[in-house]
């Protein structure tokens, strides 16, 4: 897991929430969105369909759909809009080769 | 499908005074929303077991903030309110929602559009890297989660919001780098007589830099981007040229960009209402009368959705969009207070004008972007790949460019780059900007979930089927 992008300044008493991110159990807080639970842990959320670029969201208002993420289940999810929730199973790369188009090799 | 008398669409300060007015009038107006609680992104509310005081959300804007948060939660039971709830679509006089997995199709008799805006954004190399966000982003971040982007941050852009970030980020306690302005400072001194249309609000405006300048941050006016450095492990920095044409590096975990904002227009395009080039903010808006009444008898327009005129002015807009609709109603509007505010609009439109003075938008970045540089951030569409499209098929407007070379078609529906496809389109054409046009946009405006998404444009009926396909066709 790359290194954490988001850095917490306040509001953090909050109660512990966990789920997984690519198959790691990790921890965000009750509150947290989507994107800010896997960016305090990680550096992306997404890796790009037109190349390898990571992605990690851009305008935090639902606008943009840079932060489109995949559970296990192979539903997607928009991070920024979405609370983080406890047993949530991300993933920043789709679940199964070959269901989702990509341009990418 | 239920019928509604009225039906506000967004639930920030325009949406909110608007609800407020019509309940005042007798009326039970719906208001839809796509946010989980009202306030709008400039007075939005952390989620619940967040404890900060709402001085430091809101910080001078506090006051205002809780005003309109009490005015809202008062109407509870007076208004059928949809938080959490997009409009994806509008046809006719139907709109079309979705809540989770639930859609629904709303008939309105007269509707409200107080659909604000977001940042306005232009191609910068290596934008698409992992820790580059909106001034916009790095302000909700902050506010509705308390996190920064990333530390150290540089924010760069212009406008409003860019030294409101910046020092909101020093209040935190967040190392910010630098701010970058792309605006010279020549340019709010040219703007003087527009701004002091709203001396407290101007003095508010220097005392941020004054403070940001106190705690230390560098802050450039007359900068120019060269490029966000980087790599796949994100942002370490950003590559600039100064007032005197020097390059320089900062280095940083995180960027901020943003130059002041954009209307959400296209419910306003998707109800067919007339809109006009408006060539000092550089974009598309609906044309409206001062109340707020569009070119569509039954559609009114209120907030930065139809000009940017700032937080402030959404909620006279507001009240104003209600009255002219209580007034095409036939009810009695209270023309003393209408009056009163009219006088405040104009007011506030003077000062909107001088912020779009004092801040302008760099157009020559757009014109002059390297061929390599990402246009389209969704379809990682080059700028250079724009420009060929353009040469090789004399596309003539960005409708016809789109369809061949897919910028403005991904994910964010043009939202993001469409303005600065426009200027360059514009500059290689050496035709004025306004002749490019806008983006058609379609329905639906935002993705939907695949388990909503078969079958659901407007004119067909609304059946829930489940496909394995991306979200947007």
């Amino acid at each position: 897991m790359s290194k954490p992008r988001f850095v917490r300044v306040a509001e953090t008493g909050r109660a512990p929430v966990r789920f997984r991110l690519d198959g790691s159990e990790i921890s965000g807080l009750e509150g947290d969105s989507v994107l800010t639970a896997v960016l305090t842990n990680a550096g992306h959320v997404r890796i790009s369909e037109f190349s390898a670029g990571a992605r990690a969201g851009f305008c935090l208002m639902g606008a943009c759909q840079d932060c489109w993420m995949w559970t296990d289940e192979g539903d997607r999810l928009r991070a920024c809009t979405t609370p983080v929730k406890a047993g949530l199973a991300l993933r920043t790369t789709p679940p199964e080769t070959g269901t989702w188009p990509t341009t990418r090799s | 499908m239920a019928d509604h008398k009225v039906v506000i669409v967004g639930a920030g300060p325009a949406g909110m005074r608007a609800a407020e007015t019509l309940v005042r009038a007798g009326l039970r107006p719906m208001v839809v929303d796509e946010q989980p609680a009202s306030g709008g992104q400039i007075y939005r509310r952390p989620p619940s077991g967040f404890k900060r005081a709402a001085k430091a959300l809101y910080g001078t804007e506090a006051a205002k903030a809780e005003a309109l948060h009490r005015c809202f939660d008062a109407l509870a039971d007076r208004i059928d309110y949809r938080p959490d709830t997009t409009v994806w679509g509008l046809k006719d006089d139907r709109l079309f929602l979705q809540n989770g997995g639930a859609v629904e199709e709303v008939r309105f008799g007269r509707l409200i559009l107080a659909t604000g805006a977001t940042d306005r954004l232009l191609p910068v190399p290596g934008w698409t890297l992992p820790g580059v966000y909106t001034l916009g982003a790095a302000q909700i971040a902050l506010k509705a989660q308390g996190v920064a982007i990333g530390a150290p941050v540089v924010f760069l852009g212009s406008g409003p919001l860019l030294f409101l970030v910046a020092s909101q980020y020093v209040r935190a306690g967040v190392k910010v780098a630098a701010v970058l302005d792309t605006s010279r400072f020549i340019d709010q001194a040219r703007a003087l007589p527009w701004l002091l249309a709203r001396p407290a609000f101007l003095a508010r405006g220097i005392g941020l830099q004054n403070a940001l300048r106190r705690a230390g941050v560098p802050i450039h006016d007359g900068v120019r981007p060269e490029e966000i450095l980087g790599g796949a492990e994100g942002v370490v920095g950003l590559r600039w040229r100064d007032r005197r044409g020097r390059s320089r590096e900062t280095a940083a975990s995180a960027i901020g960009l943003g130059w002041h904002l954009r209307s959400e227009i296209q419910l306003a395009e998707l109800a067919g209402c007339e809109m006009a080039f408006d060539p000092l903010m550089r974009q598309w808006r609906p044309v409206a009368d001062p109340l707020g009444r569009s070119s569509r008898g039954n559609v009114y327009l209120a907030g930065d959705g139809a000009r940017i005129c700032g937080a402030d002015d959404a909620e006279i807009a507001g009240r104003l969009a209600a009255s002219a609709v209580l007034e095409d109603m036939g009810l009695t509007p209270d023309r003393s207070s209408m009056r009163a505010l009219l006088r405040r609009h104009a007011r506030m439109k003077r000062f909107a004008e001088g912020i779009w003075r004092a801040f302008p938008w760099p157009a020559d970045v757009c014109a002059a972007a390297a061929d390599e540089t990402i246009l389209c951030r969704c379809e990682e569409v080059t700028t250079g790949d724009f420009r060929r499209t353009i040469a090789e098929t004399d596309a003539p407007e960005l409708n016809r460019a789109k369809a061949i070379c897919r910028v403005g078609m991904g994910r964010c529906q043009g939202r993001y780059c469409s303005l600065a496809a426009a200027e360059i389109m514009a500059s290689k054409n050496n035709f004025q900007i306004a002749k490019a046009g806008r983006l058609r946009p379609q329905a639906p405006i935002k993705p939907l979930p695949s388990a909503v998404r078969s079958s659901t444009a407007p004119d067909q009926p609304l059946r829930s089927q489940r496909t394995p396909s991306p979200e947007l066709g």
